[in-house]
């Protein structure tokens, strides 16, 4: 590991003015330290944001703001999630261990790194490591990477599950930076990779992260459900956050994002646009599936994730017809 | 370098470390407290758990200096030969150990997640407390890995502590 130098900020604007060229925002640091043990972070100096004064869930008119330094477990635990937003407190559970939830944030769930084996070992080239050097994922093991929205240039997958959630549930990430203050809605920080896989997010250096706000939760029943490789402890090989309101058999509005298939939480617009006013059939959610998946670009070692998908979308869904 | 004090299983440590070490590695290298163990280094298997201010831990991923202030405890603190946590005397008991290796990031993880409560990703009803069975177990450990597969037991003991 490379040295740095570290400092603790004590207020937003301690941080920003603490950033430079080289430094990096530490939160809990579950992925930044493994990343820097690996050589694929270099910091110059770590500017720690878990004592900023963003580690509380807060009522938000109807809905909820969730600060940016909030401990995924503590996430997970709070009573209005877990009464209000199931959905999400499910997919943070889903994720980790209870060792890894109980030191890792809000923000630096949302910025983690991608879990692409190439990415990860500084051996290969890889162009979100090093820009133009190459993807060998695209000819090598993608087994576990993307089937939506890849590019020639990368075909990795975000690992989040928090962030399928927050996809779903139309989560808007607050954001101060040298620029000023933002509002990013979700899905929307995490881009496709395009010709600039180096680029995980929209964020600007230095933009940093202080809350995430949720709107009312939607109507309906929703249900946070990840397939791995192993029954716990593992990435998700495909996930779906869905939310299914119905009325008389008809369904009145649906929310579906996947997790696992794309560089960013993949909301399936075109199956909620099926599913609009359509009957709560198996049929019918067979059908929404199979619109949303006519989009896929499996590559050779990952197309068992289209059928994958489409079986669980389908599963999910009649689970939440009343 | 960066000047850290901790208070490790009661009392106050300080210590002049590079930057660069693993809260790990500073109870290892520089505490001389070896109960806690390095498997993997990078979060995967659990055997450098501790109690950081009373809540389980990977010391592998936490920087030493990030925690600076913090209450530690390891397996060391949790007790000894003479006065034994509930915990290790369960472990005795049920046989939940081999090689023992994993056995002190076993023991920390356990007393973490026997006081933390609320659900797990396999809890049906998510607004509840609910009971520790074997399933419940199973899922709250997930972040500890046994080589050795004494896993049958490691639940057996833990299940007879939260009783
Ligand atoms: C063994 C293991 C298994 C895992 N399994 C899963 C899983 O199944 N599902 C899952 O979703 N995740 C999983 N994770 C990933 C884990 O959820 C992330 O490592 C964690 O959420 C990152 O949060 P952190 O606070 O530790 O971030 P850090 O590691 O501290 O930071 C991550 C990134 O966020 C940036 N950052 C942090 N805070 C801010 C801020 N406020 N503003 C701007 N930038 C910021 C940092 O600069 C860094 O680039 C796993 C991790 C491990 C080690
Ligand atoms: S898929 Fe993306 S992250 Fe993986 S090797 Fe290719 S460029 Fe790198
Ligand atoms: S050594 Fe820390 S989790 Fe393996
Ligand atoms: S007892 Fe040997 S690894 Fe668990």
């Amino acid at each position: 590991m490379r040295p740095f130098s570290y400092s603790r900020a004590t207020d937003a604007r301690d941080a920003l003015e603490r950033f430079q060229p080289g430094t990096m925002y530490l939160g809990g640091g579950t992925n930044l330290v493994d990343l820097m043990r690996l050589g694929v972070a270099r910091p110059d100096s770590l500017v720690d944001v878990t004592r900023l004064p963003y580690d509380t869930v807060e009522a938000a008119g109807d809905g909820l703001r969730i600060g940016a330094a909030v401990r995924n477990s503590d996430l997970a635990m709070h009573p209005v999630v877990r009464e209000r937003y199931p959905m999400l407190a499910r997919a943070v559970l889903s994720g980790a261990s209870g060792q890894v939830r109980n030191m890792a944030t809000v923000a630096g769930n949302l910025l983690q790194r991608t879990r692409c084996p190439y990415f990860q070992d500084i051996s290969h080239p890889c162009n979100k490591r090093r820009p133009a050097s190459g993807c060998p994922a695209i000819d090598g093991d993608h087994s576990g990477l993307a089937v939506f929205g890849h590019s020639e240039h990368c075909v990795a997958t975000h690992p989040s599950d928090m962030a399928v959630a927050l996809a779903a549930l139309d989560a808007r990430v607050h954001v101060t930076g040298p620029a000023g203050d933002r509002v990013v809605p979700m899905p929307g920080l995490h881009r496709l990779p395009d010709g600039e896989p180096e680029r995980d997010t929209v964020l600007a250096a230095g933009e940093l992260i202080t809350a995430v706000e949720l709107p009312p939760p939607p109507a309906g029943a929703s249900h946070y459900r990840k397939v791995r490789e192993r029954a716990s402890f593992a990435f998700a090989l495909v996930s779906v956050a869905a939310v299914l309101d119905v009325a008389d058999g008809v369904v009145r509005d649906c929310r579906l994002a996947l997790g696992g298939v794309a560089h960013a939480p993949w909301r399936a617009e075109l199956a909620e646009a099926e599913l609009r006013g359509a009957p709560a059939t198996q049929e019918d959610f067979s059908r929404a599936a199979e619109a949303e998946l006519s989009r896929a670009r499996p590559l050779p070692r990952n197309a068992y994730k289209v059928p994958l998908a489409r079986n669980l979308i389908v599963r999910t869904l009649q689970e939440l017809v009343p | 370098m960066a000047e850290i004090t901790l208070q490790v299983n009661g009392a106050q440590r300080s210590v002049s470390a590079d930057t660069r070490t693993s809260l790990l590695d500073l109870l290892r290298e520089h505490l001389d407290l070896t109960g806690t163990k390095k498997g993997c280094d990078h979060g995967q298997c659990g055997a450098c758990t501790v109690l950081i201010d009373g809540r389980r831990a990977n010391s592998c991923l936490a920087l030493a200096v990030a925690w600076d202030g913090a209450e530690i405890t390891t397996v060391e603190g949790l007790g000894d030969g003479a006065e034994p946590h509930p915990l290790q005397t369960a472990f005795m008991d049920f046989d939940a150990f081999q090689c023992g290796y994993c056995t002190p990031g076993q023991l920390c993880s356990a007393a973490g997640m026997l006081a933390e409560g609320g659900p797990s990703a396999v809890t049906a009803d998510l607004t509840g407390d609910p009971p520790l069975t074997a399933e419940e177990i199973r899922e709250r450990m997930n972040g500890n890995l046994c080589r050795c597969g004494a896993y049958v037991n490691i639940v057996a003991a833990i299940e007879d502590v939260s009783r």
